[in-house]
Parts: structure tokens; sequence; C-alpha cells
């Protein structure tokens, strides 16, 4: 069981967030070329390893967040995003709580 | 043609001499010598993969070949499906696809001279809501029109198929009726390994079996170390040296992104687990192959009387492999729901593969910017039953530089071209 971290609600168990993805920057639909509007929409890093993606607590708070998780270990951490103190905080070894 | 190494031939004369002489079999396959320098390097050693390898050499005649695996061969998502074979897919391109798939499985153990003792045994694909059965009734159209055998048939029919299921109209989800599909069926999935690697082995592919792939190296192109689109591929690092080669084949499934970025190659694909179990062997009372979108399960009993269970695929994004409490609770509860004589059976042990998913969930096949890197990635949930054919199909493309006309819509530009087949008739989606 993975124990998801909400910015409002505490720990809870993923079954009951809803999981939105790898993140990335949406480029400026003004500006995009239609190759890296085509890339944000499809293509996708998928790395073995630390990855930033989206979360929504669609059964309890309704915030979106974001969070690094270590895809082959489990890890979590805070992301580097602006408003956190301290950057890359770790959250969870991966270990069964 | 190339003339196949004298492989030992399985037959009943061979079984009943050696039984008498006490002679024993000789070893399936070689370990072969590590090589520098192969006309193809296919990367990944499961069904894919080695099929690859396998029709490379007996279609075209390319027999300086070789398959890395990080594991032994197998142990990836070959041995974890739950070894159902079928091709009563939605598009039009999916259904001819795996259409071909099948034939190949039909005539496999004669081909390989192995048996792999696949069972024809009928699929069930249940309808428990209105909308599902329109679905059920346009796909039954769409195999119909392709020459697929595959028709709707009502809950008595379904009852009479499979008495062990609950089609009354009591339970949450009841039964209102189902695709019925008797060409599909199971097939031993490690036996169509060795098959393929035992043929492929015979006429001189190298098996190299705990080889990891480090590094695809690569020349000319824009990003860094000459990778990336407008190059070429000039060969692989693996954890046991460096090998050269012109054509490099990306037959992994869990690893295709991370293999893929090594050449500088960025793929629509993230991996989830899909989890399965199974139980203790009972009696076979199970005459087919019953799957369920709305439920998300499907269920087979072996010939050793083990039921298997699947699931669709679970919604994070990760490369590990272990297995959910709330898997086997969800699956015990819906399973329950379609056959309620079952509840006292026991689950042995429950595991999970890695499913790459696509957006659409179709495939992507052929060769990718960078020149001589080919991809056979993105199978999400149905990679075994595909394995033949885009072996068949994949070697065909490497051999002859050209995208055969039954991948061509399952190409990496797509994407790019806006031209999904979004194949609707997979084990994930939900109907």
């Amino acid at each position: 069981m993975l124990l998801v971290p909400c910015p409002v609600c505490g720990p809870k168990n993923a079954a009951e967030l809803t999981y939105r993805g790898e993140t990335h920057s949406r480029p400026d639909p003004n500006q995009a070329t239609p190759e890296e509007w085509r890339s944000y929409l499809y293509l996708r890093d998928n790395p073995a390893g630390w990855l930033r993606e989206g979360w929504f607590c669609s059964s309890g708070c309704r915030t979106f967040f974001t969070l690094e998780r270590n895809t082959t270990t489990g890890e979590l951490r805070e992301p580097l995003l602006p408003g956190n103190k301290v950057a890359g905080r770790p959250i969870s070894d991966g270990t069964e709580p | 043609m190339i003339k196949q190494r004298r492989a030992a031939k399985y037959s009943l004369g061979g079984l009943i001499r050696r039984g008498f002489s006490k002679e024993s079999w000789p070893r399936v396959w070689r370990e072969p010598e590590f090589g520098s320098h192969y006309d193809v390097v296919i990367i990944g050693g499961g069904v894919h993969g080695l099929a690859t390898a396998y029709y490379l050499a007996a279609n075209h005649g390319i027999t300086n070949v070789a398959v890395l695996e990080k594991g032994y061969l197998g142990s990836g998502g070959s041995g974890r499906n739950t070894a159902i074979v079928r091709s009563n897919y939605l598009t039009p391109e999916g259904v001819a696809f795996y259409d071909r798939s099948l034939t190949l499985y039909n005539s496999m153990a004669r081909d390989l001279n192995l048996n792999v003792m696949f069972s024809e045994r009928g699929h069930l694909t249940l309808a428990h809501t209105d909308s599902a059965l329109r679905t059920m009734h346009w796909r039954a159209e769409v195999n119909k029109l392709q020459g697929i055998n595959s028709s709707v048939i009502d809950p008595a029919e379904v009852k009479r198929l499979t008495p062990s299921l609950d089609v009354s109209e009591n339970v949450r989800y009841p039964i209102l009726g189902a695709l019925y599909h008797p060409p599909g069926g199971t097939i031993r999935h490690d036996a169509v390994v060795w098959g393929y690697a035992r043929a492929a082995d015979a006429y001189g592919v190298d098996l190299h079996q705990k080889t990891e792939v480090l590094d695809v190296l690569c020349t000319g192109g824009d990003g860094p170390e000459g990778k990336g689109p407008g190059g070429r591929v000039v060969g692989v690092r693996t954890s046991r040296g460096d090998i050269s080669a012109p054509l490099v084949v990306n037959c992994t499934a869990g690893w295709a992104s991370t293999i893929a970025s090594m050449a500088g190659v960025r793929l629509p694909i993230t991996t989830h687990p899909l989890q399965a179990a199974v139980t203790e062997p009972v009696k076979v009372f199970l005459p087919t192959v019953v799957v369920s979108g709305s439920l998300h399960v499907y269920v087979s009993q072996t010939d050793r009387g083990e039921l298997v269970f699947g699931a669709s695929v679970d919604p994070m994004a990760t490369y590990q492999m272990g297995g959910t409490l709330e898997f086997t609770e969800e699956l015990a509860s819906h399973v329950l729901e379609l056959m309620p004589g079952i509840g006292r059976m026991r689950l042995l042990r429950q595991w999970a593969g890695l499913c790459d998913m696509t957006p659409d969930y179709s495939p992507v096949m052929g060769p990718t910017p960078v020149e001589g890197f080919h991809v056979d990635v993105g199978w999400g949930t149905y990679g075994f039953k595909a394995g033949p054919v885009s072996g068949e199909q994949m070697a065909a493309c490497v051999a002859n530089g050209r995208v055969p006309e039954l991948i061509a819509p399952f190409g990496l530009e797509r994407f790019s071209r806006g031209d999904l087949v979004g194949e609707k008739g997979a084990a994930a989606v939900g109907h």
C-alpha cells in the first residue's frame, strides 16, 4: 500500500486518490509548434527512478498537488516547488507502513 | 534458405528410445560465446524478441543475430501474463493483426516441434450493462466482417456454456449477454518462449542471458553523444562488453522507455503494473475463458486445475512488481459475484507484470527517428497474444527496411499525425 501525503488531509491510501501522472509544464498553445504540442500531449519520460507526478485528492479535500516518487523503490519526497521551504525533503522510504 | 543445426527432434519415438536407453536429452539451446559484432541485436529475450529472432532466421535467412536478456529467457511479461489468446478486438487493424497471430499459434506446435498446449476452449466477454452489450454487438459485427468467429449470446446460452457462472438478476451487475469467440483460448506461455528460443538457436542465433544493456551507441544525432533524431545506431554497450551492430530492435516490456531513451528517442508510454493471481488446483469445472470488462477480471482454469485471475492495470505508474491487498480484495469480490461457488477456494499466490501503456492502447512498432533503431513496444495488456505475428512482422520490417502493411497503422509517427488507433477491445479498458 502506498501512503500518499495529501497536504490537507494527511497521509491517505493511494486508492483513495486519483493519479494524474507525469507532470510537464504546458507550452503556450499560441506559440508552440505542432511538434512541441504533440510531445506535450503524448510523449513521456517514464523514468525508472525519480518521477514528478500529479495527484488529486478526489475522495477528500479535492486538492491537486505534486509529489516526487521513485518508481523503482517507492520512496516519496517533496518536489522542488516555489512554496516549499525545504527542497526535496524525504517523506517516505518506500517501506510498508 | 539457411540449414538448421541438428537439434534433437521431440517425438514419441525419441521419448520411447530415451526411456529405454537411459540416454539423456541434449541441452535445448547453447550458451554461446559473446560476439563483438552482429547484423541485428535484439534487446529483450521474451516472446517478442525470440519470435523476431526466429523469423529473421527462418523467413529472411539472417542468422548473425544476438538476443540480449537481462535476466533469463521469458522472465518478464512472457512468463507473467495470463496466457489467453483471442482475436476479437474492436478496430479492423487490431482484428487483422491478432487473427494472424492466432493462425500462427495454431500451427506453432508443428512449426517449432514443441507442445505448446494450445487449448482452443472458447472465450466469453460478459456484458453487464446496456452500453457494454452494445459494444459487444459492435465488436461482433466488426469481427464477422473480417471473417472471425464471434457472436453475441444471451444469458441462457452463457449458462449452458459455463454452468458455474451466476446469470441471475440478483447481483449488482447481472450478466445481460456475452460476446462468444470460440477460437479464443489459452496456451502455455513458457512453452512458447522455449519453442522460439530452441528454434532460433537451431538456426544459429546467439541467445545471451544475464546480459544487461547499459547504453545504445549512436552517431550523428542531434542530442549528446550523437543520440537522438537524425542519427543512426552503431551498437550497444552491455554488462559483458560492447557489440557493434547496424540494426538494434527494442523488444522490451516495462523497460521500453528506458532503452529508447538510451538512443535519444522519447516514447508515448507509461509503465503500469498489472496484477494476477492463481488459486489452489481443483477438478476441472470451468470450460471457457471468462472475461468481464465492467468487473475488471478475467478467469481461466489451467490444465493443472488452478484458476488464473487477471485484472486491469493499476492506475499508478511504477516499475515495482509487488502485489497489493487492494487488488486481492477487489478481485475476490468481483470473482465471487460471477462465481459464488468458489468462495472456499484459497489463493496460492499473486504477482504483477509490467505493462507499457500507450495513449490509444495500441502498440508502437517499426522504425524510429534514429536510423537502425527499431521498436516493438507499448504492448500494454496484450503483448503475449501478439507475440508470433509481431515477431514475424518486425523481422520483415528489419530485414527489408520497409514497414509491412499489417503493422503500418502502429508506427510511432501516428502520434505526430494525430492518427491514433483506439483499441477499446483491450483488457485494460472498462466498457
